[in-house]
């Protein structure tokens, strides 16, 4: 009897820590995430990228810079799944190569405009006042830039090349982000939860990173999905007009810019890394948007 | 004669309206208006009045959440009034605040044990003792050891408050500013988180600072009760005096609003006519004399002095001695 009344009890107690860790922020908002079907497959898509980037260069079936000219231009074939080149090079190969520079591009640049957004966003919306001012109309300007015209001009300033063309990125990533952060830093600030801590004597930097910040995450993650799809177009891009990565290198947008002359006789030379290009932005999209919905504490279920 | 914990002289909290387009003059709503009173050690302060009469600005300025835009808060016998963040962090230490809206007031993504660790880190407690302070002090304000691990969502409205109650006594504050802590609450609620306010006072000779608007619970607690009108106090005195010959015509008309559970009991409600006025255009002279039932000419012309005309017993009321005698 007294065992059975023990183990009842142990069991009351398991279920109720259960239900505990059921309830944390994290199991919510997983539990809202998988109910978003779409984002949920984008995500496990987005997974298999990273993994394509880690790996590609050594299951890719062909070497990349290997010339066979025997196979010019050659359509899609059992032998070469996406076709060949004007040199004979494996399309679905550098593809799959190509995967490492896209997303390495796409990750950095985002991450680093994140990061000085994120930092300009919240010092604007706590301290406020001049500070403010000052950020804020800096990131106007640069906003009234298109994209890749203010990119194109950073490039000019620093060269072309590949590294540049992650700075070029980042910086025009930059204001998006700090608008972003510096509307929810707004929220946030103005809560009571903030007042009661100001209350309590803590020192600003705290306030901020402990219950401004995490208050800002999710709304960064969401853009920071989204801004990695246009930030790999953009990437891309720039590759394609001969600004980023530079011919031998199979990045999407220079094997693009490859394909162009060949448009009429073999369109599967740009067809190809156009749809890499595609799918990935497309993936990380999805992803943001499912992102959004699932962060989002007003959509309850 | 204990001593006095805060004194407060004249204390104003103005803020500026939006100026109009070509408009040289700044007009202000003001929220706070010239209030004085002293806390004693050990007593409950309650201020009441209507919704929006400046006694929340009131509480935020003393905390120093708002810079006062004229008078002086001494605390401890130190003027505190124009210390900066960095001054102020040690005295901070001394006085805490309960907020009104206990699912407001917690860092929801936060979990018990470090909103109530907050205040420990802040100040500088050991690190080796947080973890048994902290258990401590859910068992004072009569939760468990065991729900430091959740998550304030997790919790009911009068536990949420005991949790924000929790962090105030944290770092052993003299004076707790305690904003309207109970009027978000159910009213079974309300009289468990009261008693818990007396018992805490008991145990570590706490000064309280009440603000509400709810009179029973004000005459539950207080031992010294003022009455705000538009940013001004209108009466200070002790409890039983307040309630039983309140002197100004405002007080009274609140005091005649108290619901008396008794039906055969017959009295004379006051009503008062109209709306509370804009703070941001006050009325001249009185502020009250617009809704006033004695108002004579003088009271439009000339701000009645806040003076002490019992012993102890403040009113700002130009005919209150005539108006005690009929």
């Amino acid at each position: 009897m007294v065992e059975i009344k023990l183990s009842k009890k142990e069991a009351y107690m398991q279920m109720t820590s259960e239900q505990m860790k059921t309830r944390t922020p994290f199991s919510e908002f997983w539990r809202k995430f998988k109910k978003q079907k779409l984002a949920f497959i984008s995500f496990f898509l987005v997974l298999f990228l990273m993994i394509l980037a880690v790996v590609g260069p050594f299951i890719a079936p062909y070497d990349i810079a290997e010339p066979d000219y025997e196979n010019v231009l050659s359509g899609p074939s059992a032998k070469h799944w996406a076709g060949t080149d004007a040199y004979g090079r494996d399309i679905f190969s550098r593809i799959i190569a190509g995967t490492q520079i896209s997303l390495f591009v796409g990750l950095s640049s985002v991450l680093l405009g994140a990061v000085g957004g994120t930092v300009l966003g919240l010092l604007a919306g706590y301290y406020g006042k001049w500070i403010d001012r000052i950020i804020m109309r800096i990131c106007d300007v640069l906003l009234a830039f298109p994209g890749i015209l203010l990119a194109i001009g950073i490039i000019a300033i620093l060269g072309p090349g590949l590294g540049n063309v992650i700075v070029a990125v980042a910086i025009f990533s930059i204001p998006v982000f700090a608008r972003i952060v510096r509307s929810s830093t707004l929220a946030v600030k103005s809560t009571l939860y903030v007042e009661a801590t100001k209350s309590i004597g803590a020192q600003p930097r705290r306030i901020i990173w402990k219950h401004i910040f995490p208050g800002t995450i999710s709304s960064i993650i969401v853009y920071f999905t989204m801004r990695i799809g246009s930030a790999i177009l953009t990437a891309a891009s720039l590759s394609f007009l001969g600004l980023g990565a530079q011919p031998p290198s199979p990045e999407w947008g220079a094997m693009l810019s490859g394909g162009r002359d060949y448009l009429n006789i073999a369109p599967h030379v740009t067809l190809f890394p156009g749809l890499a290009i595609f799918f990935t932005v497309l993936v990380f999209n999805l992803l943001g948007d499912g992102l959004r919905d699932a962060l989002d504490p007003k959509i309850k279920d | 004669m204990s001593q006095n914990l805060l004194e407060v002289h004249n204390v104003k909290k103005y803020f500026p309206l939006q100026r109009k387009l070509f408009s040289k003059k700044q007009d202000y709503v003001k929220a706070v208006d010239g209030v004085s009173f002293a806390v004693k050690e050990g007593e409950t302060l309650s201020i009441v009045g209507e919704s929006g009469c400046g006694k929340s600005t009131t509480g935020r300025v003393l905390m120093k959440l708002l810079e006062a835009t004229e008078g002086k808060i001494i605390f401890e016998g130190k003027d505190i009034t124009h210390l900066n963040d960095d001054e102020i962090r040690p005295y901070r230490k001394e006085f805490q605040m309960v907020f009104q809206d206990p699912y407001a007031s917690l860092n929801p993504r936060l979990t018990v044990k470090e909103i109530i660790e907050e205040p420990l880190i802040v100040h500088n407690f050991e690190k080796e003792k947080r973890a048994e302070r902290i258990a401590e002090l859910l068992e004072v304000v009569g939760l468990n050891k065991y729900h430091a691990d959740r998550y304030p969502h997790e919790f009911s409205g009068g536990q949420r408050q005991r949790i924000g109650i929790a962090r105030a006594l944290a770092v052993h504050p003299k004076l707790i500013i305690a904003d309207e802590p109970v009027s978000a609450l159910d009213v079974s609620i309300q009289s468990q988180i009261l008693n818990l306010l007396k018992d805490l006072q008991e145990q570590y000779k706490l000064t309280y600072v009440f603000i509400a608007h709810d009179l029973s619970v004000v005459e539950h607690i207080s031992d010294r009760v003022g009455v705000m009108y538009l940013g001004r106090l209108v009466e200070l005195a002790d409890r039983d005096e307040l309630f039983q010959g309140p002197l100004h015509p405002y007080t009274k008309a609140l005091l005649s609003a108290v619901p008396i559970p008794d039906p055969t009991l017959k009295r004379e409600r006051i009503l008062l006519k109209g709306d509370i006025p804009s703070p941001a255009n006050p009325p001249s002279g009185c502020t009250f004399h617009t809704r006033c039932p004695f108002a004579q000419s003088l009271c439009k012309e000339q701000v009645p002095e806040f003076k002490e005309l019992r012993d102890g017993h403040f009113v700002a009321c130009h005919y209150a001695e005539e108006l005690q005698k009929e």
